[in-house]
């Protein structure tokens, strides 16, 4: 026993150092989502107070970029307008319904929320951005996130009471359904870790006609992201002779070093269509497993 | 001023350089990541005990993943460099205590030479094994080495602008301490 003793005591420093790795290390691989959480609650309250404050400074010197992008997207919206629009047909006229709700039942499917990035990354390989808004205010985990001017910026991972962390299309981990705006062929959009200024878009087959300059929009597979924003354009095709499939190289039309009003949309019917999802699996799981 | 109040008044100062100026920047290219947080471990006391050595570059690494969402990666790198501190230093600076003179290992304690490979060797060890568990999880072993080379050189480069812009006050320590 005396023997073990002066064995740790001899051996202190070397023990608490191998411990301090393997705390380290463990939380860095075996890294789960209730330890994330924990993790990034605590941290995240104390970051944010320090990130929001240095964001009231950093900000006047986006206001003239971010003026435009504001401008742009309102310039978008108003063209949308009923106001712009008349009857050329002179023999008809515009009937005001007197039914006061709308009786084919349109649902609200995606809600947007407003938000601020208070910090944010593109030089790492796994680029996070941090936002003002958390669960206090009703952000919750896998929320899209939407540029001022209407481009996709990412998706929220983490959320404490009053902030939230979301992760960037330029981290390696992400994946986002993707489509082509000309043919609505579907993709993936990924990011190899390497420049900022490009994507990948994965899975489009030859059969399509891309050239140079195609718009890229969010698919209509995904349960995070709304259809029909834009990711990006076509910048580069990569020949891949082995597979149907194109490598297309894509330039994001988010301007990911000056992020700064930001969007949250949330997709109202989500955990319905997850339960969906989940009880079909489980029927097809005991399908298979009957037949066996 | 005392050590302790320095050193914490440091620690901020490191951690908030790194995270709000640093890390603000414009990339000028994906392979120049500026780092220099972690002088505050090569900064710390000679006299510092070597398992308090080890908390707080644990504390320190820890400190600096909270910005970068990463736990554990910085922490690990951290500890690395504080248990390998002291042999570094007890190989640079002779046994000989007329030559341990100063509080801090700095050019002027040290002599530019030993100073400047202590600084590199520790480089190398943070930014060799964070991008190492980079490499782990994603990435291709070209980039990991380029990388490794390029931002060991602009964290010295860096450091040694610093060492040389803002010369720290050293304590003389005298025999009767």
């Amino acid at each position: 026993m005396r023997n073990v003793f002066l064995f740790i005591r001899r051996y202190f420093t070397f023990i608490s150092f191998v411990l301090l790795q393997v705390l380290a290390l463990s939380m860095l691989f075996r890294y789960n989502k209730y330890q994330r959480a924990v993790f990034l609650g605590k941290a995240n309250e104390i970051t944010g107070y320090f990130n929001s404050h240095y964001d009231n400074v950093d900000d006047y010197f986006h206001l003239k970029e971010e003026n435009l992008r504001v401008h742009k997207m309102n310039d978008s919206l108003l063209n949308l307008m009923q106001a712009n629009f008349i009857m050329v047909d002179t023999s008809s006229h515009i009937i005001t319904d007197s039914v006061r709700y709308d009786t084919t039942q349109m649902v609200r499917k995606y809600l947007a929320k407003e938000a601020k990035v208070v910090s944010n990354s593109t030089t790492g390989m796994k680029n996070y951005f941090q936002i003002n808004r958390g669960a206090k205010q009703g952000i919750k985990d896998n929320m899209a996130v939407i540029n001022s001017d209407g481009s996709v910026a990412g998706q929220v991972v983490g959320v404490s009471e009053n902030f939230s962390q979301v992760m960037s299309l330029l981290n390696v981990h992400t994946t986002v359904s993707a489509m082509m705006k000309k043919s609505r062929n579907n993709g993936r959009i990924e990011w190899d870790g390497q420049s900022p200024l490009y994507l990948t878009l994965r899975n489009i087959p030859k059969s399509d006609a891309v050239i140079i300059g195609d718009t890229v929009l969010t698919g209509i597979n995904s349960y995070n992201y709304p259809p029909g924003w834009i990711i990006g354009t076509v910048s580069d095709i990569v020949e891949d002779k082995s597979t149907n499939f194109y490598v297309l190289r894509v330039r994001p039309s988010a301007n990911f070093q000056n992020l700064q009003q930001v969007f949250v949309i949330e997709n109202l019917q989500r955990e319905e269509q997850v339960a969906l999802d989940k009880a079909t699996q489980k029927k097809v799981d005991e399908l298979n497993k009957r037949k066996q | 001023m005392n050590d302790i109040v320095r050193n914490i008044f440091r620690f901020v100062f490191f951690i908030m350089l790194q995270v709000y100026v640093l890390d603000n920047i414009p990339p000028l290219h994906r392979f120049i990541i500026p780092v220099i947080y972690f002088l505050f471990l090569l900064w710390l006391p000679f006299s510092i005990s070597r398992f308090w050595l080890l908390m707080i570059g644990f504390l320190t690494g820890l400190a600096y993943d909270w910005y970068t969402v990463t736990p554990g990666m910085h922490a690990a790198a951290c500890v690395l460099i504080a248990y390998f501190r002291p042999f570094i230093v007890n190989i640079l600076i002779p046994k000989d205590t007329s030559e341990f003179n100063y509080s801090e290992p700095s050019a002027k304690a040290m002599g530019w030479a030993p100073y400047a490979v202590y600084v590199l060797i520790l480089s190398v060890f943070h930014h060799g094994y964070i991008l190492l568990l980079e490499l782990l999880e994603v990435g291709n072993f070209l980039d990991f080495l380029i990388k490794v080379v390029s931002t060991t050189a602009i964290s010295v480069l860096l450091i040694f602008t610093a060492e040389i812009l803002f010369p720290r006050r050293l304590k003389y320590r005298t025999n009767t301490a």
